[in-house]
This record gives C-alpha cells, structure tokens and sequence, in this order.
C-alpha cells in the first residue's frame, strides 16, 4: 500500500456518516437561555422538588460562579458560553406516562430508530431501560418487576420526590458539589438522570440501562446518576448515548456517582456516541463528565468499562476511591478519535483502604487529525498496606496526522504497595494490511478487524447486548475506509 | 492436455526505480509444481510480491494472465479470492485477532466473492477441524492471535493451514523452507503435498535444495539478475546443490 493510498484510507475515513443525526421533530418546552438564581429556582420549582434540593442547588451555584474552568487537559475548543446555553428543555407532554401508550409516538419511533424500543414487549429481555431526552426521563422500562425484589430504578426527578432520604444521604457524597467547574454546574443545573438503588443481598436480575438523547438545539444536558448498591448487592449498569447532528457545539456535563458498601459489586458500562462534529471539526458535543464511585465497604468492588467513539471534545475520568479494605476498582476503556476529535480520558485510582487493588487497561485508537490523551493518577494513601495497581496504556495511531498522548500519574505514600505501569505505541502497518488483502480481506475489514483485536481485552468486558453494539460502532467510524 | 493456471509473459517491475525483474516467462499448468532457485538477490521474492499485488513494486511491462484473467488489473484481495494464495517468508502479526476470527472473515470473503452463503458457525469450525487435522497442526494453535509470539515453524505451518482453509488454485510459497528444522520442514512439506491435486499448482520458491526433497518439483526455474537463465527438470536441483550458483552466473 502506498503512501497515497494511507492518505486515501483517512480521507475517506472522514466522509462517513453519522448514523444517529436526526432530530426528532417534537413540540419542546424550553427555558430561555441564561444562567442565575431565578432559572434554579424556577427549575427546581419546576420540578416540584423539596427545599434541600433547592438549597443545594443555589450552594452549588454559588461556589460555581467562584470557579474557573479547567484548562489542564491536552484540548483546544472554544469555552462554552454558558449564559447562551437553555438549562431546561423537555418534551412538551410529559407529565410522566403511566403506560407506553401515553408516550408520544414520535419519541417510541425515534428511540426504535436508535435500537432501543420502548415497549416491553419488543424489549431486550434482560435489560431495562431508562430513557432520558433532553432535560427528562421520558420512560422507563420493566419498573415493576425490579420492584419485586426491592430494586428501585427510576429517573433521579422521581427519586427525589419518592425517596428524599436516600438521595439526600447519598448525592454528593461521592462528587462533592465544588468538586470542579463542571461537577459544580451540574449540580446547580441539573434536570434529571437515573437513580437506582439495589437492597443488600440482592442480585439484580437484568441490566440496568440508562440511554441519553440530546435533540433540542442550544440545550445542554446535565444529567445526573446516582447508583447505590447496599451491602452483597449486585448490579450491572449500561449507559448509551446520542444526540443530531448540529453545526454548533453541544454541551454536556454530566455527574454520576456510584456506592458500593460491604460486599457489593457494581459494573458500569458506557458507549458513548455522541456527535463528534462534521470532518472540519465543526458542532459536535463537548463532553465534559465527572463520573465517580466509591468503594466504602470492605471487598466490594466497581469496574468502569467505557467505550468513547463520539463527541468533539472529552473530558472525562472515571475514578475510583477504594476505601474499603481489599476493595477492587477497574477501568477498562476504549477510545476512538477521527477527524477534529480531541478526548483526554483516563481514570483515577485512590487507594486508602488496606490490600485494595486496581487494575486499568486503556486502548486508545486515534485516526484522521485527531488527539487522543490519557490520563490517568493511581495514589496510594499512607494506610493502603499492600496496595496494587496494574496499568496498561496501548495507542494505536492510523494514518501520520493524529496524535496519541499518554500522561501517567503515580503517587505512592506507602512502601508496600506495588504499581505497574505498562505503555505502547503501534501503527496499522502497511504490511498488516497487506497481509489481511492478501487472505481476501478488503483493506475497510482489515483495518476493523486489527482495531478489534488491539481493543479486544476490552470488548471482552462488556454485557453481551452492548459487545455486539460496541463492535459495530468501531465498524461504523471506520466506514468507507477503503483503499 | 491440461489447462494453463497462469501464464507469465515478459514481466518487467521496479522499486524505487530499480528494475528488478527484467522480462520473465513463465507458464504453470494446473497439477504441476514449478520451483524457483537462485541466489540472493535476483528477484525471487520480488517475483511472489510482485504476482500477489504488493503495490510497492511498480510493473512495468509484460502480461500476467490468471485463470484467464489479467491478474494485473486485480486489487491484492481480488487475486486472493480468485485462488492466488502466497505463504509469505516472514509472515506478520496482528495482536489480538484469533486464527479462527481471521479465517472466518477471510472464507467468507471468498464465499461470497464465489456467490456462495456464509457457512453456518458449525460448519465452519468442522472446517477447521479438518484442515487442521490434514496439515498436522495443534488445535490449539487456531486459539491464538494470528502469528502472535510464534515460532518460525509454528508461523510457517500456520501459512499452510491457511493455504489449505481457502483452497486456492495458485500457491506460491516464498522460502518457506527458511528458518525451519528438520521436523517443522517435514509437517510443511506434507502439508503441501496433501493439499496438491490435479486442478491446482505450486510456485515453490526456494534457495535450497532441500526442501524439493520433500516438495518434488516438476519444472525448475533458476533465476538470475531479474531473468530466468536456466529451466531444467528435478535434476537440475541437484546439478545446482553440487556446483553452486557461480556456475550459472558465466
């Protein structure tokens, strides 16, 4: 393969489209743009919700306006405009639908378009679902059976109004509201998310799944998840996302907190596909997420396993604080960066309990002129006795215009703990692909199939249903790759 | 009178502007095997490359005609799914992408370039099975990531399980002898023997006489300086081995 063609491969890379960018033309209520007191309080009382929320909204409103948005990460974009954004904007009808029936067909119809129907009967078996458009959950799926065994799972809106003390006890217990710029706008902000919460002892019995749809123009989205899973507690949770294609940039700041006591073990998986802008690098969503957990029992365990092939800008670091004694954190991510795309992800593992393990395998796969970071810290504290940590950072760079970065960070404050870290750096090489056409392969299979196998280790962690969507998506950014 | 498989006239190519082969004739007729010797550097592996469609080397004249096709105006994958197969002298890795996934994706290319269905996954792994059986090789080896950490003669006979999954009408195996001991030349070599019938043919490129020991050839070619200076019978493997290559240089 020539030089020529190398070039023609990423051209040709950049004119794929995006499969999920249509709007959903439905009538919409939106809050005029601007940020102050009165549209929290209007949301809040939009909402209904009680004085603690509110209160703690106002608090994180006014620690946000002290703070300055961070610029450490390896992107160059153009800082949102947060008074021009609406942060409010939800289906017009929604009062909160007893039955499918109720739901709008056009949001069943743009949901079924996206893969995710909404009816029971047409839905996965094992996997319910919750689906958040814009500001609101819009519905959720298999709600009474989980209430068999205890397991609420409902939009965070619902939570607060039908149990203030649990979300009370827990919101902001893992990302405190002045944690940082954006966790700190979100929680003044934010207009719903998932909420679930999994009594001790209980397995769930399906995956929970939250998927997340951006349509009205010049909104952003904050959602915000809380996850609880009570002492020897088990649960698996999904999370997709899309939004249209729009020529301006999109934001979306999101807060998600998980905690696992005594025991329990929580699995958080994410594919994210959120427009990544058109191949001049213009709109797309600017991704901006704090998503946190924290391991408070002993031997509990939560592993973040995340695929990232959307959005224009990335900001985002799962972490992980193993508090209890012999607690296991683990990251497992993939990340694809085409065109104008720019992501700095990673993850931090904060080792404070005794025997705590983390393990972190990130695949960074970067094309076209995009930047791919890692970033990672593992710090372990003075009492982490004999604390591991295992990391392994791989780039896979294709074609000579994009970048792959890795930023490592270690602190360690006890002698005993061991931490590995391991990086590499490869190309698709000519001869691979020549080798894979020499078998038959065209060079838009050949190049699927090495990416799938540089991403294997993390594929091989998700849920079934998602493994096979998460594959596709990597076949779909790497459409008309034809040489 | 058995039909022609591939016919090379006056084949001419560059790298880099470098001529390397300078006008080569050659014509393989289905059930035979063809041998090519010659010292380092005279074009053999240029030759291979070259009928594979590495696009590194530029042709510059001559006509190759496959199966009554041009085979210069095909793509590398369409040479492939029309039966030309080359087991390569260094075969690549590709991490974490297991044989089987490999082959799969592969046959299936051929089926449905042949305008045949897919093979249902049963199907498919009973093929393996019993092609893994005929080469001789490990079952286990199917599990591993394409040539990943192998063995010279593991990646070799990994090269003939291949040749044999996708059946193909036209193997050219470029020194596949090199690097191997004693027994993994032994398991190649019964392999190829096997997958040899009187519809298919074998280029068989090699700097030694040993390994047309086990692969006896029906035609040997010594190529010297980008052309075919010597064409002989079995015996001429041997005249070789005893003289060497200097004999052919006067």
């Amino acid at each position: 393969m020539s030089k020529n063609d190398d070039n023609k491969i990423i051209t040709e890379l950049s004119e794929k489209e995006y499969e999920a960018g249509f709007v959903t033309d439905i009538e919409t209520e939106v809050f005029p743009a601007g940020l102050n007191e009165d549209i929290i309080r209007q949301l809040s009382a939009k909402k209904n919700e009680p004085q603690f929320m509110l209160d703690f909204r106002l608090k994180a409103f006014r620690k946000w306006l002290t703070m300055t948005e961070p610029d450490w990460g390896h992107l160059e974009y153009e800082k949102p405009n947060f008074q021009a954004i609406s942060y409010y904007a939800a289906p017009k009808s929604t009062a909160k639908y007893n039955s499918i029936d109720e739901v709008d067909p056009e949001l069943i119809k743009t949901f079924e378009k996206l893969g995710i129907p909404l009816n029971e009967q047409k839905a996965l078996s094992g996997v319910a679902v919750d689906v958040v458009m814009d500001s609101v959950s819009v519905h959720t799926t298999f709600k009474e059976t989980l209430k068999e065994k205890g397991i609420i799972f409902c939009s965070i809106s619902e939570a607060i109004q039908d149990y203030p003390e649990l979300v009370e006890k827990y919101i902001a217990s893992v990302v405190p509201a002045g944690d940082n710029f954006y966790s700190a706008l979100n929680s003044a902000v934010f207009t719903d998310g998932s909420f679930a919460y999994i009594p001790k002892g209980v397995r769930c019995p399906m995956e929970l799944s939250t998927y997340f749809r951006i349509n009205q123009a010049n909104t952003g989205q904050f959602e915000r998840t809380l996850l609880i899973a009570d002492e020897g507690s088990y649960v698996s949770y999904l999370e997709g996302c899309t939004a249209p294609q729009r020529d301006e940039n999109q934001l979306h700041a999101a807060v998600v907190e998980i905690v696992a006591l005594k025991d329990a073990e929580v699995k958080y998986s994410t594919v994210q596909n959120w427009y990544p802008g058109n191949k001049e690098g213009k709109g797309g969503v600017y991704n901006f997420v704090t998503k946190r957990g924290i391991c408070k029992g002993d031997n509990s365990k939560i592993s973040w396993t995340q695929v990232e092939t959307g959005s224009a800008v990335t900001w985002k670091y799962p972490s992980t604080i193993l508090k209890g004694d012999n607690s296991v954190g683990e990251f497992y991510s993939v990340a694809v960066t085409n065109n104008f795309q720019q992501a700095d992800t990673g993850t931090k593992m904060i080792h404070i309990g005794k025997k705590t393990k983390s393990t972190i395998i990130s695949k960074g796969i970067s094309l076209g002129r995009s930047n791919n970071s890692y970033r990672g810290l593992v710090k372990i504290g003075p009492k982490a006795h004999d604390a591991r940590n295992y990391s392994q950072c791989d780039s896979l760079l294709i074609g000579d215009t994009c970048g792959a970065h890795t930023f490592p960070y270690i602190e360690s404050e006890n002698p005993s703990a061991i931490v590995e870290h391991e990086a590499t750096t490869s190309k698709v090489s000519e001869d691979q692909i020549f080798y894979c056409n020499q078998r038959g392969l065209d060079t838009e299979s050949a190049v699927s199939l090495i990416i799938n196998g540089f991403a294997k280790e993390v594929l091989n962690k998700l849920p079934m249903e998602f493994a096979v969507e998460a594959q596709k998506l990597l076949a779909l950014t790497l459409e008309g790759s034809v040489g | 009178m058995s039909k022609t498989l591939i016919k090379i006239e006056n084949l001419k190519a560059n790298i880099d502007g470098k001529e390397i082969l300078k006008g080569i004739d050659l014509e393989i007729k289905e059930g035979e095997v063809h041998a090519i010797m010659g010292p380092n550097g005279s074009g053999k592996s240029t030759l291979a490359s070259v009928l594979a469609g590495r696009e590194i080397y530029e042709v510059t004249g001559g006509k190759v005609e496959f199966n009554s096709k041009n085979l210069l105006d095909l793509s590398p994958e369409e040479r492939s799914r029309e039966g030309v197969f080359l087991a390569f002298q260094y075969p690549i890795e590709i991490p974490g992408v297991s044989i089987t996934n490999f082959m799969k994706a592969a046959v299936e290319q051929h089926r449905e370039h042949k305008g045949l269905e897919p093979l249902s996954p049963s199907a498919f792994l009973k093929m393996m099975k019993e092609k893994k059986e005929l080469v001789e090789i490990g079952s286990k080896l199917a599990n591993r990531a394409v040539n990943q950490g192998f063995s010279g003669g593991e990646k070799k006979k990994n090269e003939v399980f291949q040749m044999a999954m996708l059946e193909p009408k036209l193997a050219i195996l470029d020194e596949t002898d090199s690097g191997l001991d004693i027994d993994a030349l032994r398991v190649v070599s019964n392999g190829v023997n096997k997958l040899k019938n009187k519809k298919n043919g074998f280029l068989v490129i090699t700097h030694y006489q040993r390994l047309l020991d086990y692969i006896v050839p029906d035609v040997i070619h010594v190529l010297y300086n980008g052309k075919i200076v010597k064409t002989g019978g079995k015996e001429l493997a041997l005249e070789l081995e005893e003289k060497g290559y200097d004999w052919i240089k006067e």
